[in-house]
């Protein structure tokens, strides 16, 4: 393995290390001062809102942009040293399609294999087995046309793996599909990380996608990872439940909660109040005898586990989700 | 490895160009239109009046064809720049751009797919005007021909690559082709000679390197020319070497955004 020594940080064992990597365009830092490790094997998932800098983050490990500051270590490779060496272990999904759709499916792969100087055998080899791989092997001679947005996504992913990569980017791999070709790609992303041993860098703002598949995350707004740990350290992190009670009288009732003590925190919006609450199941009982005390009727009471919605929205003071994720999806989806 | 040459890359996008060329049977047909019909409609038509200062013995459509030839070339060629501006609207530049390749072995590639897709182009041209009655040479004629149908497209496919550098977008380069090929394409010499424009118009028309390769060709399929083969040959070698030089060094200084 090979040792990178630089200003006092170091990569030794890791897939990925990066040290204060910053980018500035004219207006925005896009990227700020984002230190990480990542090691090999792993899964890693960038959580983060509309640009917040994943994609440009992505761009810099891959060699497509340099860093305005600071470096950053992919494979044992300075990317401001080493481009093709980095680029040579690198796969790389973009979250815009880019693919050639007069071609067919098996050239597209064909030229990404010679494009990385793929020897003939291997590169027929290895077309058949990632072609297997995303479930395409029969479509392989369609012209790339002809193709639903979920097979070209899985063409993609699969053209990514084509040179054998030990480190795999997926820029917002499932961005505009359907539910359930969301699902299949996430399979395949286990399959591909679990048989092939290849370390993944995905970025999404799907809360579900980042639970369902990431070892660990790191949450990203405004160019700055904020946080970084596996989905259930997050979701502990916070250290409260949450408690959502519908009722009568909603605003009498979150004035008497307000006063509890074990109440960290209450809004309310129409009939239900969100509470925030430690140990919730042992407090749902003190909850309902508030209510009775206030005379509000309580229609349902639910207790859950702050998700990693809770979890974003704790660390950004703001949800995930907004107006122009939706444009953009449709755009994508409406791509030739 | 920095290698400039990788055969495998230049090799591959050579390919897709071939590709993507015979797949295209509406672009073969469609860019020949324009040429033939201003072959037959012009050479024909202006038989008996035809532009002073060319030779007599020589039949007006068989003086306009090598011009015709060299606009078939000329914007076949300015093909290859469109296809960069598609690959980038279309995102398959970054494919391209991510790759472990150099970004002269990328222009490479693309000019020698953009020469050969020019220069079918202009062989299917010659076959068509025979039809329409052009006399082919003797043989020393045909040696020199897709010499200069070959340094014709290079140049112009890399003024091509040079435009799709700077312009990002198709409108930019429809300004090009319109204020730089046409008046290129008027200046060569391909409709009349150009000792009937005014003497400052000539002075700009010697700047022109279609010209050159104009003049080349019309040695070599009527053995008639302006200058001497050799010299048209020179002349246009600088120029297209220039034209590498500025398409490789414009297009390696690309963004991917
Ligand atoms: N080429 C560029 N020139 C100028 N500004 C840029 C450029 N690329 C990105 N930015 C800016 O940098 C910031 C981060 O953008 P980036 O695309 O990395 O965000 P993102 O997290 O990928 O967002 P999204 O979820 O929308 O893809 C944004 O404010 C964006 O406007
Ligand atoms: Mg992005």
């Amino acid at each position: 393995m090979i040792i990178v020594h630089h200003a006092g940080w170091h990569a030794f064992m890791e897939a990925i290390v990066t040290h204060e990597l910053t980018k500035h365009y004219a207006a925005v830092t896009a990227v700020n001062k984002v230190s990480l490790r990542v090691m090999p094997g792993e899964v890693f998932g960038l959580l983060g809102p509309n640009g917040a800098g994943k994609t440009t983050f992505i761009k810099m490990l891959a060699t497509l942009t340099t860093p305005s500051s600071g470096d950053a270590v992919v494979c044992g490779h300075r990317i401001t040293q080493d481009r093709d060496a980095v680029r040579r272990c690198i796969g790389m999904v973009f979250q815009d399609p880019a693919l050639d759709d007069r071609l067919t499916g098996r050239e597209n792969l064909d030229f990404h294999a010679r494009m990385y100087g793929m020897k003939r055998d291997d590169r027929m080899k290895r077309l058949t087995d990632v072609l297997e791989l995303v479930g395409l092997a029969e479509k392989a001679d369609v012209l790339v046309k002809q193709y639903s947005g979920g097979m070209k996504r899985r063409l993609e992913i699969a053209r990514g793996l084509m040179h054998f990569p030990k480190v795999l980017f997926l820029d917002e791999p499932t961005l505009g599909l359907d539910p359930q070709t969301r699902y299949h790609i996430w399979e395949y992303i286990r399959q591909l990380n679990a048989r092939e041993a290849v370390t993944v860098i995905l970025t999404t703002h799907y809360m579900e996608e980042a639970d369902a598949l990431c070892s660990r995350i790191g949450i990203i707004d405004y160019g700055t990872v904020i946080t970084v740990d596996t989905p259930a350290v997050l979701k502990n992190s916070i250290g409260h439940d949450i408690v959502t009670i519908e009722a009568t009288h909603a605003e009498l009732l979150r004035a008497a909660l307000e006063k509890e003590p074990w109440i960290q925190s209450v809004t309310v919006s129409d009939s239900t109040i969100v509470a925030q609450v430690r140990e919730a199941e042992q407090k749902v009982a003190r909850a309902v005898f508030c209510a009775q005390e206030v005379g509000a009727q309580v229609r349902s009471i639910t207790v859950r586990k702050p998700s990693l919605e809770d979890v974003f929205l704790h660390y950004t003071g703001k949800r995930l989700r907004d107006d122009a994720l939706d444009i953009r999806e449709q755009r994508r989806g409406g791509h030739p | 490895m920095k290698a400039w040459f990788n055969p495998q890359a230049i090799y591959v996008l050579w390919l897709r160009e071939m590709k993507r060329y015979l797949r295209a049977r509406s672009r073969i047909i469609g860019s020949l239109g324009m040429p033939f019909f201003f072959l037959i409609f012009l050479g024909t038509g202006f038989k008996q009046f035809r532009p002073a200062g060319v030779p007599d013995h020589v039949d007006y459509l068989q003086y306009l064809a090598p011009g015709m030839l060299a606009v078939v070339l000329q914007f076949g060629s300015m093909f290859t720049g469109m296809a960069i501006l598609w690959d980038r609207q279309f995102g398959f530049l970054k494919e391209i751009m991510v790759a472990p390749v150099s970004r002269v072995a990328i222009v490479l590639g693309r000019t020698l797919g953009g020469m050969t897709t020019a220069f079918l182009q202009g062989v299917l041209f010659l076959a068509v005007a025979c039809i329409a009655g052009l006399q082919l040479p003797g043989l020393s004629g045909w040696a020199l021909v897709p010499l200069f149908m070959l340094l014709i497209a290079a140049s112009f496919v890399n003024v091509g690559i040079a435009v799709a550098s700077v312009m990002h977008d198709m409108q930019g380069f429809g300004l090009v082709m319109n204020f730089l090929m046409i008046p290129l394409f008027l200046l060569s010499g391909a409709l009349f000679p150009i000792e009937n424009f005014p003497e400052w118009v000539q002075v700009l028309a010697l700047a022109d390197p279609l010209l050159y390769g104009v003049d080349g060709m019309r040695f070599g399929l009527l053995g008639v020319s302006r200058f001497s083969p050799v010299l048209d040959g020179l002349i246009l070698c600088a120029f297209c070497t220039a034209l590498v030089i500025t398409g490789a060094f414009l297009f390696s200084r690309v963004d991917v955004e």
